[in-house]
């Protein structure tokens, strides 16, 4: 926001300059959110496609690139059809909120060193705290719907969703211990100095721990699968959302992959180095910093993930989703706390394990190869599956 | 439990039941089942299933038609398996007239009904796959089901009700060339379906906690309520009518009779009947490969030699049973002796004996779990409601 209002002549007015600023960032960000969930949908389907054995969509446009477009273009036409007995206002407010709980979360994302809305001191804070809206839009949505599956999915996505917080948060005190800092842009500059600096790999059997817990959670609260239970659509028909449709429906659309992506970059900065290079001397590159793509880069690969494991896994049931919650994943993030915490304030550990800094370096690129050779020799078995099958 | 600073006791806190009403239009009741549930929260506490949304006055309408004329009726009831209700009831009216079939058309009905069995359980694993919330399974199977109707397709033009197998023979001879595709199929289904299968749903760890241990249905449980096919072998008990009262001359293959391990928790769990379905796709396999091998091998006679002009049997009774992919299915037919209908057709069927433990297993059950259930009875609604 700094960097727009910088960008505007002295000569206007103060307040002229804060409220352009303020508009230009929240146009820029709204059309990133608008449009991000057009391509995630677009990749989703690609990769369902690629794991199921078919092609996906290849009609419109191409390469079926316009498909999710033209989607979103009927959803916004069809008619909005309000449920007898609804409560109208509630009805209509629950998807606005959820919408506006998953991008409030954009303000404080940093994609860069300067290219942020607004780096708030309390950064991590607020993302918790917004991201949690969206619950309560969902419990509207289920209740002003006047439909009994409608109510299940809204109780169990509520259930969900406050349990998933608590070791969420948990893991996320871990990081604020090590940076010192709640705000997102310090936690980024304390994990400067290439991949062993990632806090990922600091304190090493421990923060990698912390991360697959983070990322845990976060999957259950954007109710992805295998955490898809408040919407699972063999048990509840559509869950909260099952008597929406036109574009109400597709608000959910949007706000479900923008709270994926939102999840995503809030790793990444927290434990994968936010926009810095995994090696430093790459940070050089570019005339401003390739901070922008390094971020989405990473972010993206774990929106990747969250693809994959939803189109692998079943689903989990109610009461065992509550028990990896409460009984694995929340002890789990309590000793990490109180453990991480002792290291932090122990001087001799205060920035890591002395082999961090090699652990970084050899797992990482070793896991880089791991996927790369799955995904070639997954390639190469099914090519020489269909030539044997030719046979 | 009382706090009078409160005013209130946790006794006066409202816990009414809710009715819900699963179906008949719900994504995974297999078609048009409703069920009335009682739910205490996400706890079910009784479970009504309704059928009859399909009723298609199948037995009725048997009695106006001929005895080949039914045969189109009997691909509709459970048209996820169509050949073996043609088969049962072929099978049926062959006794009535004392018709031998030659072991070529025997062979080639083994043939058509363990292909048959396959596709019918791709859909029930894969369906079950998805009912647990497991998509990418169901696709798998449904792709390598299209085979075996292509198959189905080139021999008799129909991909999925079929009136194949007629009175005394078989309505179309295998083409050139099938036993050389079904071979083909095998190779695949050896090296794909079926280890893709195992590997990606039946051992998945989210997919046996969610299925073992759930609808548990003991040995005698399963006797008494008449279960059959794999839910019945599900429970332990290894009854195969392919093996214990043998027709189409299946005396003469080599297969085992699966029957659930409770290889995870309690014997008789969904997961048992579902690993029965996966593991009886291999013994169809099995039993392709020999049929096949025969077929090549056999003296090819017309398939039309034994169909008679007019079916019109004498005055009896008759009660015959074939193993279905579902299960046990019966036909009782009476013949009048006078006209060229059958007096009375009445269909002893699997889907609907498993359906009666329903209300029983699904007590006290999480909701997600009634999905569950319903999944691994493998009921198909056509066939419950006729």
């Amino acid at each position: 926001m700094d960097l727009v209002f910088n960008l505007l002549p002295a000569a206007v007015p103060y307040w002229l300059r804060v409220g352009l600023a303020g508009v230009v960032c929240a146009v820029i960000l709204i059309t990133l959110m608008a449009l991000g969930p057009i391509a995630y949908v677009y990749v989703e389907t690609k990769i369902a496609g690629f794991m199921q054995d078919r092609i996906g969509p290849k009609r419109v446009g191409p390469h079926g690139l316009l498909q999710t477009v033209a989607d979103a273009l009927k959803l916004m036409f069809k008619e909005a059809i309000y449920p007898a007995g609804a409560d109208k206002l509630l009805f209509i407010l629950a998807p606005c909120l959820v919408v506006v709980g998953a991008f409030l979360s954009f303000v404080v994302l940093p994609f860069s060193s300067r290219l942020q809305a607004v780096d708030l001191n309390v950064g991590l804070f607020y993302v918790v705290a917004v991201s949690s809206i969206s619950t309560v839009g969902l419990i509207m949505a289920g209740w002003a719907s006047n439909n009994k599956y409608a109510l299940f999915g809204a109780m169990r996505s509520a259930a969900q969703i406050v349990s998933y917080e608590i070791p969420a948060v948990m893991v996320l005190l871990t990081v604020v211990m090590m940076a010192g800092s709640l705000s997102l842009q310090d936690i980024v500059w304390a994990q400067a100095g290439g991949l062993s600096r990632w806090f990922l790999f600091r304190y090493f059997p421990l923060m990698p721990v912390a991360f697959v817990i983070f990322f845990t959670a976060g999957l259950a609260e954007c109710n992805r699968a295998p955490f898809d239970i408040p919407e699972a659509e063999s048990e509840l028909v559509a869950g909260f959302h099952t008597e929406y449709s036109g574009f109400f429906f597709a608000m959910f659309f949007l706000a479900e992959y923008t709270e994926m992506f939102v999840v995503s970059v809030v790793a990444s900065v927290l434990f994968l180095g936010g926009w810095m290079a995994p090696l430093p001397m790459l940070q050089q590159l570019g005339p401003v910093g390739l901070g922008p793509i390094w971020l989405l880069a990473k972010a993206w690969s774990l929106v990747f993930v969250m693809m994959w494991l939803r189109w692998t896994l079943p689903r989990l049931r109610v009461d065992q989703l509550m028990y990896v919650a409460w009984k694995v994943l929340l002890p789990i993030a309590m000793v990490l706390v109180v453990v991480v915490g002792g290291l932090v304030l122990w001087s001799p550990t205060a920035s890591g394990f002395p082999w961090d800094r090699w652990a970084g370096w050899i797992l990482a690129p070793l896991l880089v190869a791991y996927l790369a050779y799955m995904i070639v020799a997954a390639r190469r078995w099914s090519a020489r599956r269909t030539r044997e099958m030719a046979a | 439990m009382s706090n009078p600073a409160y005013g209130w006791r946790v006794d006066d806190i409202d816990t009414d039941e809710m009715i819900l009403n699963m179906g008949p239009q719900h994504p995974s009741t297999h078609g048009v089942l409703r069920i009335e549930l009682r739910t205490d929260g996400e706890v079910v506490r009784a479970a009504r299933p309704h059928i009859g949304y399909l009723h298609r006055c199948f037995e009725k309408h048997a009695e106006s038609v001929d005895y080949p004329g039914v045969i189109p009726y009997t691909d509709r009831m459970d048209y996820v398996a169509s050949m073996g209700n043609s088969l049962g009831y072929a099978l049926a009216v062959e006794k009535l007239m004392g018709i031998e079939v030659s072991p070529y058309v025997q062979t080639i009905r083994v043939i058509m009904a363990e292909l048959q069995r396959i596709a019918s359980h791709c859909i029930a694993v894969g369906t079950y796959g998805m009912d647990i919330g497991a998509f990418t399974p169901f696709l798998h199977l449904l792709r390598d089901r299209e085979k075996i109707l292509d198959l189905f397709e080139w021999t008799c033009g129909a991909r999925l009700l079929y009136n194949y197998n007629w009175v005394g023979g078989v309505s179309h001879d295998v083409p050139d060339g099938f036993v050389k595709a079904v071979r083909q199929f095998l190779r695949e289904f050896d090296a794909i379906t079926y280890p893709e299968m195992i590997d990606l749903l039946i051992k998945n760890k989210i997919f046996i906690k969610r299925t073992a241990g759930i609808g548990v249905c003991s040995p005698e449980l399963a006797v008494s309520y008449d279960l059959t096919g794999p839910n019945l072998r599900g429970s332990g008990p290894p009854r195969d009518l392919r093996r214990d009262e043998p027709y189409l001359g299946y005396e003469n293959y080599e297969f085992d009779v699966v029957v659930g391990e409770g290889k995870f928790g309690p014997r008789g769990s969904c997961f048992d009947r579902n690993w029965v379905r996966a593991l009886e796709m291999k013994e169809s396999a099995k039993i392709l490969h020999q049929a096949v091998d025969r077929l090549e091998k056999m003296e090819h006679t017309d398939v039309h030699e034994k169909v008679p002009k007019r079916v019109k049997p004498a005055k009896g009774e008759v009660y015959a049973r074939s193993e279905a992919p579902r299960g046990q299915l019966g036909y009782y037919i009476v013949a009048d002796g006078t006209g060229i209908n059958p007096y009375r057709v009445k269909v002893k069927s699997p889907c609907f004996t498993a359906m009666s433990i329903f209300h029983v297993l699904a007590n006290g059950m999480y909701i997600a779990d009634i999905i569950a259930l319903i999944g691994s009875l493998d009921v198909v609604l056509g066939e419950i409601d006729r």
